[in-house]
């Protein structure tokens, strides 16, 4: 499997660590009333969806970036990568 | 007062040089190193104060660029400056002078081994050792890959010398891959 990396361009996917959903990079708010049933979803369940699917991937062995994957699951095609900071702050994140 | 001796990454009074087949592999110890990471938002910053450091512009991605001192890049908004060690012991301190609060500098000299490969057709070891496309490599390029098990540098300073650095603490690991590399190809 080749990742097209946005920077470095295709790069073998062994050069990679799956770090799960791209949902991680949302972290509840620990001061919220609801904090501990947030924090029990955002560590404990996740979508186990047939097709396209958000994921992150760090370039271990490269320049260390963290990447969002859109992969589908059912064909391993990957449509899109994106730096996952570049996608934090679209989001309107300060990081 | 102690007398201490400094020893080379390998263990040596003196760095190590050594020919196999056409090709000569040598320690470097006399270069200092720094790593600049600019801090958010401060990005241009950065690369501005970098550029009259190295008197070309801050190195793209995946290339590496100055004079007497250099830097190359080492992923978003990050570069690793190198310097003569006999003149800018003091790296850091000097990078941390003129670079200011934009980036964070983190002193890196010791933290690192260096080999040095001269010779033509590199990419015959080389292609052995990393997932690089060493082969297309002119100069001014350089790529972080995994050679054995560990993260190093891999820098073209010209077609026929190539410079890797390695984590220090595993500079016999690396030599003995690099030499092993260089015993099959040439």
């Amino acid at each position: 499997m080749i990742i097209n990396h946005p920077i470095l361009g295709p790069r073998d996917a062994a050069e990679f660590v799956y770090k799960g959903d791209a949902s991680l990079i949302n972290r509840p708010d620990w001061q919220a009333d609801d904090a501990a049933e947030r924090f029990h979803e955002y560590g404990y369940l996740r979508d186990n969806s047939a097709g396209l699917h958000r994921e992150l991937w760090f370039h271990e062995q490269g320049d260390r970036s963290w990447l969002v994957v859109t992969r589908d699951t059912t064909t391993h095609e990957i449509t899109k990568v994106e730096l996952a900071r570049d996608v934090a702050r679209a989001e309107g994140r300060s990081r | 007062m102690h007398d201490l001796s400094p020893l080379t990454p390998l263990g040596n009074a003196e760095p190590s040089i050594e020919s196999i087949g056409e090709v000569t592999l040598e320690e470097v110890t006399d270069v200092a190193l720094a790593s600049v990471a600019a801090r958010l938002g401060r990005e241009d910053d950065t690369r501005l104060a970098l550029a009259t450091l190295i008197e070309v512009d801050a190195p793209a991605p995946s290339r590496h660029a100055g004079s007497t001192i250099r830097a190359f890049w080492t992923g978003p908004d990050q570069w690793m400056v190198e310097a003569p060690l006999e003149t800018h012991e003091d790296l850091a301190k000097m990078l941390s002078n003129e670079i200011g609060s934009a980036a964070s500098i983190t002193e890196q000299t010791d933290a690192w081994c260096r080999f040095d490969l001269v010779g033509n057709d590199l990419f015959r070891a080389l292609e052995l050792l990393c997932p690089a496309d060493t082969a297309d490599w002119s100069g001014g390029e350089v790529q972080r890959c995994s050679i054995e098990h560990l993260g190093c540098f891999v820098l073209c300073r010209d077609p026929s010398t190539v410079s890797i650095l390695g984590p220090r603490s595993a500079a016999g690991s690396l030599h003995h891959a690099l030499v092993t590399a260089c015993h099959a190809a040439f």
